[in-house]
């Protein structure tokens, strides 16, 4: 019922918002705040109870579940379920979720229920991903974080919102109908083996299908979630969507958006195709390689500080595509770990540019320079964002990507050291974007205010989870442990 | 006693997060106390546990200390844990008490600088990381200190961000160093899959029985360390990033650049070389990579003007004397000369900063001079480090560098070549170190004196002068100690030289390089000038001048290229792509809209012709 809760506490959540706006801006924001808050502590609460209970769910496959029938002439269920997996994700968004209330406090003054609204849907919507597990139900919240992110982007975006929301919604809605074609495709074929209609995922796992068929309804599905990753060449999306976004919309794009498209590789292009996904992966760790270094070449190049971020996720999800198709212990975990980290060291950049932007109403690098002389506090903050990004160890990202480089060694090495390469081009953007922003002589005589109470409180418990992970990983490697052993497992049996 | 040796590298880290923290809003008194006293705390500590270790020598001579598992997946299970032996404490003692009048010593030289808690927090950050590399028992934790010294580094470097050169100093260095990271990220990759583990001691444990000697793996893995070791300690090829980090504070040259950071090369080697004796014809390239870089480094230094370069190279130089000596299997040996260096070039360091303080900020050599009468405490100090540092007998540097030079010829891994380059390095360190003495002390006086040193600078200069001098004579106690952590160096003895011999040859050598910079540099400075304003002289002083060209054969064969690519495809030429099919779409919109004229003629026409079309379709198929 606990999942059910996390969705509906958001919808109405941003219901609330939209209602509270009539009285005032503020009150709309505290709706939110309480909704997020209180589905966070929630997530958090059902985290540290399971967390004793590892043993016990490695044998029961979820920690939670909650299975209705929706139509069930069709066969499709309102089925939720959280194991491992899951259960890192929703804390995340949640977390993520209060922080991107938080950083648009000031920044959005115009719509303001209409705002939250959006945001609460959006959150409601990639929650309802990450515990869906009717594939129709899936599909189903797939759609639902697409729109509201849309107007997002459309309505409270900078310059060129439209061009970049337009973009983002056809780049995500063609692939999401691929997907819907696969999905389909996948109901009929097992119904013909086996005559039962459904989309249930447990069902459907194991279904024989002809190889090159599978193939083809594999590619429908990864190219959904490539998109979403985005993996080279479906990236030209992204920077686009992130530069033009409010920073709420960029951090939860960043943070929380592209892990969808990895979730579902995780979830579901793995475990229901395993074979073509084997037969796939030459292929898919190429792209992954492809995508660390040409995103931080182009990381390099930029001059707009908020593309120069964007890019560095292509880098950075390349670690994770590398880490899904490597599919061992060590990979996996590293691919989940480095999706976590992102979230969090992308996301303080966005947060940390955005509340730039609120200051010198420019993100351009030429504009800047200097500026550590002035705002000392968000300086060093996005200096320590910007060593995550570069993978330092001590700080999250690092454990993720040496989990990945580590596991990708055992049967692809060259995969792995071009990744590792990867890693000294990230200190390339990392360190040119510090002496660009924060260093040199402050030639435009910029005198800014320096972070004040709620934006250090954001990024201080941001950069608190940084050292965390970095530090002592083992919560998160834990929770996911069960659901990497059931995964691979369940692929094995299945090659069989 | 024992137990709290977790708290020598955390008293630092404490320091710099409170300093980083706090810092701007505490006095300067305040931040100097906080960053001198954890550092002082944590060189205390060291000594308690020095005292302890070696008064009761735990079993094994080593001491284990897990913290808790830092992540746990499938075997690989690396702990946040720590390492005590013979090696990892001389480390720790070096880098606490070096580090510790580093400190005392900024209290004066940073004294008005804006940035004063921020370059305290940095150097404790630095320490505490320097302690995580050494002390940590495994490669992963051993990685974490390294980046976080290079992260020091590259901080402390460009710690006067305002100056463009100093940020395209520090970037240079932290760039240049991962190359090299990224070679030995490699290696661990090969060792963790070769021995199923990451945990040094358990690796080197099993390494002997994995893997034969001079099996493909062993050797992959050790040229790989290697990668990582040339970076961080700017040897051949690895090295152009040195010179330019004097673009830091002074201080930080001579703790990071000098004392201890660029030494973890030495480090890295020493504390795996199980896998470098499995590997003999990477262990040979260790000794040519030392003998390359000490001599062409020590030409380099011959001609540079800036006083911080001539030490950086010489930095340079006396790290190859080091690797010269884990090549020929020499460990113990390495490790006392990291020790000697430590002290005579820290001295030198801070004694320049002394001189750059009395000189307006003046660095270049040639416009000082004269300077024996005005600042005699800083001329003294140079001539006991300078003597070091070239080997004068009976200093510290002497004993450390006359066994290395042994070592050359009487290792079984040891040949003529390396004791030549060793012998001739012992007359290029001379002769850079009399000329730069010369240029600064002696002949005329350029204006006066800015400055003068006060305690804070003086005290540190004085116990390191005293360390240059008497640090040598533990020698043979200080080998057989730290032999309970490394091999014992096995001695061959082939004539024609005994060790005697070797010993008189390289003073010799010394002699005859005080003698030469004597007769250029004193005596008739016009005949350096001459010599280098010759065709030859001047190509060969260039060369030297510019570290034999290798930074503008990187810039042009990899700086430019990547900075081009990256230019070029700026909007991502992928897009271009996408774009191309919105326009397709809009143009084949823009056609189709043309036909919407509203001419009812046209329309008819088009379904004529349509129409036409289908019927001739069905016909003919």
């Amino acid at each position: 019922m606990i999942l059910l809760w996390f969705i509906v506490i958001l919808l109405a959540g941003g219901v609330g918002a939209w209602i509270a706006a009539r009285w005032s801006a503020n009150a709309a924001r505290w709706v939110a705040l309480a909704a997020v808050s209180l589905d966070f502590v929630l997530a958090i609460q059902l985290w540290i109870s399971s967390l004793g209970q590892f043993d016990l769910f490695r044998r029961a496959v979820w920690i939670r579940e909650l299975d209705v029938p929706w139509v069930p002439q069709l066969g499709i269920h309102f089925h939720l379920a959280m194991d491992g997996l899951s259960l890192l994700m929703v804390v995340l968004t949640m977390f993520l979720g209060i922080l991107s209330v938080l950083a648009s406090w000031r920044e959005i003054t115009e719509g303001v229920g209409f705002f939250h609204w959006n945001l609460m849907w959006i959150l409601a919507g990639i929650t309802s991903v990450f515990v869906a597990i009717d594939l129709f139900l899936f599909y189903f919240a797939w759609e639902l974080m697409l729109i509201p992110m849309y107007f997002l982007i459309a309505i409270w975006g900078h310059g060129n919102r439209t061009y970049a929301a337009l973009k983002f919604f056809l780049f995500t809605q063609i692939s999401g109908l691929l997907m819907l074609v696969s999905i389909l495709a996948l109901a009929f074929l097992h119904q013909r083996a086996t005559g039962v209609f459904s989309f249930q995922y447990e069902t459907l796992l194991g279904t024989g299908i002809a190889p090159s068929t599978a193939l083809w309804i594999m590619l429908g599905f990864f190219v959904a979630f490539a998109v979403k990753m985005p993996v080279f060449p479906f990236h030209p999306w992204l920077p686009d969507a992130h530069t033009e976004a409010p920073t709420a919309g960029s951090v939860i794009l960043a943070g929380l958006m592209l892990k969808t498209g990895a979730y579902g590789l995780i979830r579901f292009v793995m475990p229901l195709f395993p074979d073509a996904a084997r037969q796939f992966a030459p292929v898919a760790l190429a792209l992954g390689v492809v995508g660390i270094l040409y995103g931080a070449l182009l990381a390099f190049g930029q001059t707009d500080l908020k593309r120069l971020v964007a890019y560095t996720s292509v880098s950075h999800l390349g670690f994770v595509l590398v880490g899904i198709f490597s599919w061992n212990e060590l990979a996996l975990q590293g691919a989940v770990v480095t999706m976590i980290a992102h979230g969090v060291s992308t996301g303080g950049l966005f947060v940390l540019v955005g509340a730039l932007q609120e200051r010198i109403h420019t993100r351009e690098m030429a504009r800047m320079g200097g500026l550590w002389a002035t705002i000392p506090r968000l300086s060093g903050a996005a200096m320590v964002f910007a060593l995550a990004s570069l993978g330092l160890p001590g700080l999250a990202d690092f454990v993720g990507e040496v989990l990945v480089l580590l596991g990708a060694w055992e049967n692809h090495r060259l995969v792995a050291v071009l990744a590792t390469v990867g890693i000294l081009a990230a200190t390339l953007y990392a360190l040119r974007f510090i002496q660009r922003a924060f260093h040199g002589p402050n030639i435009h005589q910029w005198q800014l205010p320096d972070l004040h109470f709620r934006e250090a409180a954001v990024v201080g418990s941001m950069i608190a989870v940084l050292l965390w992970l970095g530090l002592y990983p083992r919560p998160v490697l834990d929770t996911f442990a069960p659901t990497s052993e059931r995964l691979r497992q369940t692929n094995m049996y299945v090659r069989r | 006693m024992l137990e709290l040796l977790w708290l020598i590298p955390v008293l630092p880290f404490a320091g710099a997060a409170f300093l980083l923290l706090f810092g701007p809003r505490l006095g300067r008194a305040a931040v100097a106390a906080v960053g001198c006293g954890s550092i002082a705390a944590s060189a205390v500590l060291a000594s308690l546990i020095a005292v302890r270790f070696i008064g009761a020598p735990p079993a094994g001579n080593a001491y284990q200390q897990v913290l808790w598992t830092w992540i746990g997946v499938g075997n690989l299970r690396p702990d946040i844990g720590f390492h005590l032996d013979a090696l990892s404490l001389v480390m720790t003692l070096v880098v606490t008490w070096v580090g510790f009048l580093i400190h005392v010593y900024s209290i004066e030289y940073m004294a008005g600088d804006e940035g004063y808690s921020r370059f305290f927090g940095y150097m404790n950050l630095f320490v505490g990381s320097m302690l995580t590399l050494v002390l940590g028992n495994n490669l992963l934790l051993l990685f974490l200190g390294w980046e976080g010294v290079g992260l020091c580094s590259y901080l402390l470097i460009g710690f006067w961000y305002t100056v463009p050169a100093n940020g395209t100093a520090a970037q240079k260095a932290f760039i240049v160093t991962r190359v090299g990271d990224t070679a030995m990220t490699v290696g661990l990759f090969i060792l963790f899959y070769g021995l199923g583990t990451l945990h040094i001691q358990e690796m080197l444990r099993r390494a002997p029985a994995e893997w034969a000697s001079g099996s493909g793996m062993a050797i992959a893995a050790a040229a790989l360390l290697l990668g990582g070791a040339v970076g961080k300690s700017a040897q051949l090829p690895l090295q152009t990033w040195l010179p330019d980090a004097m673009a830091g504070p002074t201080p930080t040259s001579a703790l990071i650049h000098a004392a201890t950071m660029v030494t973890a090369g030495v480090y890295l080697i020493a504390r795996t070389h199980v896998i470098f004796t499995l590997a003999p014809p990477v262990q040979f390239a260790v000794a040519v990579v030392g003998a390359l870089t000490l001599l062409m480094a020590g030409f380099s230094a011959l001609t540079q003007d800036d006083i911080k370069r001539v030490l950086a190279y010489s930095t340079i130089s006396q790290i190859g004397y080091m690797f010269l000596a884990l090549g020929v299997a020499a460990w113990s040996t390495a490790l006392f000369h990291f020790m000697t260096h430590a002290f005579f070039k820290a001295l030198l360091f801070m004694a320049a900063g002394v001189v750059i303080e009395a000189m307006h900020h003046e660095q270049n050599i040639f416009r000082m001079g004269g300077l024996r009468t005005s600042l005699p405490i800083a001329f003294w100090i140079f001539v006991i480090g300078g003597a070091a540092l070239s080997g004068v007998p009976f200093t510290s540097g002497y004993f450390s560098k006359e066994l290395i030079v042994w070592s050359a010829w009487a290792s079984p891994i040891g040949n003529q070549l390396l004791w030549g380059a060793a012998v001739a390095g012992v007359l290029l360190t001379s002769l850079y170190t009399s000329r730069l003495i010369f240029l600064v002390f002696f002949g005329n006086a350029h204006g006066h004196v800015a400055k003068r040193p006060g305690a804070a600078e003086t005290i540190p200069l004085l116990v390191l002068a005293v360390l240059s001098i008497a640090g040598g004579y533990i020698g043979n106690r200080f080998l057989a100690f730290l032999n309970t952590a490394l091999p014992a160096f096995e001695e061959t003895h082939p004539p024609p030289v005994t060790e005697g011999a070797s010993g008189m040859v390289a003073t010799a050598a010394l002699v005859l390089g005080v003698a030469l910079a004597y007769l250029f540099y004193l005596r008739n400075r016009g005949w350096a000038e001459a010599a280098a304003s010759g065709g030859l002289g001047r190509a060969l002083h260039r060369l030297w001048y510019t570290d034999w060209g290798m930074d503008w054969f990187y810039d042009r064969v990899f700086v430019r290229p990547v900075q081009w690519a990256a230019r070029v495809n700026k909007s991502d030429f992928v897009d271009a792509f996408y774009a191309g099919l919105a326009w397709l779409g809009r143009l084949a919109w823009g056609i189709l809209g043309g036909t919407e004229t509203g001419r009812v003629r046209w329309y008819a026409a088009g379904l004529a012709g349509g129409a036409v079309v289908l019927v001739a379709i069905t016909l003919l198929l």
